[in-house]
């Protein structure tokens, strides 16, 4: 269910690490919490993150949920088609990505938790 | 917490909806399935096929006597005079200021015997004020007969080709805001051609020992045609698109009936009722403000309790909105300064922190063909 090839936060969030780049989405369990997924707020190319801090928010039909920033970086790209199909978070939340990331600090990817890790903290 | 959880009431059908897999939530006091399959699943059945609702939450309180007419008329808005036996009509319970107690349905089972069907979190101030209210009519008592039923609604297209084979009951004659006694899968039943969300469909109340057989029969005669269970997510969405008022959001103790847009639901021609002077007195002067239908006109979910700003100012609350699922736009309601509640005025709502342009549109959001 949880593929080793990422890392997850306990925010429900995925890391996808290749270099210096991080590709980030969210989780199976954050998507069948929100249900319906109908529009997703990204942030600007350029704007840096914390680790932990809010970059962007994504609405069901029936919630809003933020998105926490599993790694520090400056934002290089964001999921366009997002805006015209939200719904592929539903579909294939583990194939769609939110935003990329050029890692201000690779080394807090190693805090982060492994596909039994996250598992574990689903229960 | 756990506390909480375990004064929460369960519907008869609790255990179906942990069969079937639901998304169980707390809802005025009850533990409710908000969703099986997916909402907009869901939703979009009950616009193209049917979908099966346990509302057995909702409360009955009957009325009866020789002067159940009477205290009806009293505490009530619209003119109850006009309905026959088998018929049912919306009204509202007002307070002396023509704000609603709650807003119900008024069921007419015999000349001097009604029912009301009420909200789930209202039942027990419902039957307070009902009880006192009906005291000076004079021959008459009020039941809280809340615990007697079960409800179950079946709405959608199919709704009647999903309960046709399995009641004696013609349906073709039980016609909009009509009800009529009789059998559903054997169980003893009364069959209401009502329902909140913006479609044909029937009510169907039954003993809750019944509801278990009769949700079987039913989801057995309605899937071929499509039908699926439904949550309390989508009748939501559904009654919002339909722009039914929610009591608690859209409307409540603070909020008068022409306020609530509900002008048309008030028996301005009968005798006095309670709120009468009130609401008669509002309607001449006309109303400050009104809820209005909207749709974003930036990128945006407006959502309940998000501040509504007209011309700079905070004027109130969004107080019902979403992204719906059929008709896929961000749409909702608010009050506004009645002056500014015309179709196209626009608004703006705070969405955290940001203020998105809204603009007033014209309610209901969604129509069914030839409803």
């Amino acid at each position: 269910m949880y593929p080793d090839d990422r890392k997850y936060s306990k925010d429900h969030e995925w890391v996808i690490v290749s270099g210096a780049e991080a590709k980030i989405g969210i989780t199976q369990y954050a998507q069948e919490q929100l249900g319906d997924v109908v529009y997703v707020e990204l942030p600007e190319v350029g704007r840096v993150v914390k680790q932990g801090e809010i970059f962007g928010t994504i609405e069901s039909v029936k919630a809003v949920s933020e998105l926490f920033c599993p790694t520090s970086g400056e934002v290089t790209a964001v999921n366009a088609d997002l805006g015209d199909h939200p719904e592929a978070v539903n579909a294939q939340p583990h194939d769609t990505w939110l935003i990329t990331l050029k890692l201000a600090d690779p080394a807090e990817v190693d805090g982060l938790l492994d596909g039994a890790g996250y598992q574990a903290l689903l229960g | 917490m756990t506390d909480a959880a375990q004064t929460l009431k369960q519907t008869p059908l609790h255990g179906r909806h942990q069969a079937l897999g639901a998304r169980m939530v707390p809802f005025g006091g009850w533990e409710m399935p908000i969703e099986y399959g997916g909402l907009a699943s869901e939703h979009m059945a009950v616009r193209t096929a049917a979908g099966l609702f346990d509302v057995s939450h909702m409360g009955e309180i009957e009325v009866a006597g020789r002067d159940a007419l009477a205290a009806i008329q009293r505490i009530s808005c619209n003119d109850a005079s006009k309905l026959e036996v088998g018929q049912a009509q919306y009204s509202g319970l007002t307070t002396p200021r023509g704000t609603l107690v709650d807003d119900v349905l008024v069921y007419r089972l015999a000349d001097d015997h009604f029912m009301l069907v009420v909200n789930a979190a209202n039942i027990a101030k419902d039957y307070r004020w009902i009880a006192q209210e009906i005291e000076p009519a004079g021959d008459v008592v009020a039941v809280n007969a809340s615990s007697r039923y079960a409800l179950l609604a079946v709405q959608g297209p199919a709704a009647v080709e999903t309960v046709q084979p399995i009641t004696g009951v013609e349906l073709s004659d039980v016609a909009y805001y009509r009800f009529a006694a009789g059998e559903v899968a054997g169980k003893l039943a009364t069959i209401s051609r009502t329902g909140y969300t913006g479609e044909d469909g029937l009510e169907i109340y039954v003993a809750p020992q019944a509801a278990d057989a009769v949700w079987q029969a039913l989801t057995e005669s309605g899937a071929p045609l499509g039908l699926v269970p439904a949550g309390l997510g989508a009748r939501d969405t559904l009654r919002l698109e339909a722009a039914m008022r929610l009591y608690g959001n859209d409307m409540d103790e603070e909020t008068t009936v022409l306020e609530a847009g509900l002008g048309w639901m008030v028996g301005w021609d009968k005798a006095e009722f309670i709120g009468h002077a009130a609401l008669r007195q509002q309607k001449a002067d006309g109303v400050g403000r009104r809820l209005a239908g909207f749709e974003m006109v930036d990128r945006g979910i407006a959502r309940p309790g998000y501040p509504v700003r007209v011309d700079g100012e905070v004027v109130g609350k969004v107080t019902s909105g979403t992204q719906t699922p059929f008709v896929k736009k961000s749409i909702g309601m608010a009050y506004l300064p009645a002056a500014r509640a015309k179709a196209d005025t626009e608004f703006e709502v705070e969405i955290r922190g940001r203020w998105a342009r809204a603009k007033v549109v014209r309610m209901p959001f969604y129509r069914r063909q030839g409803g």
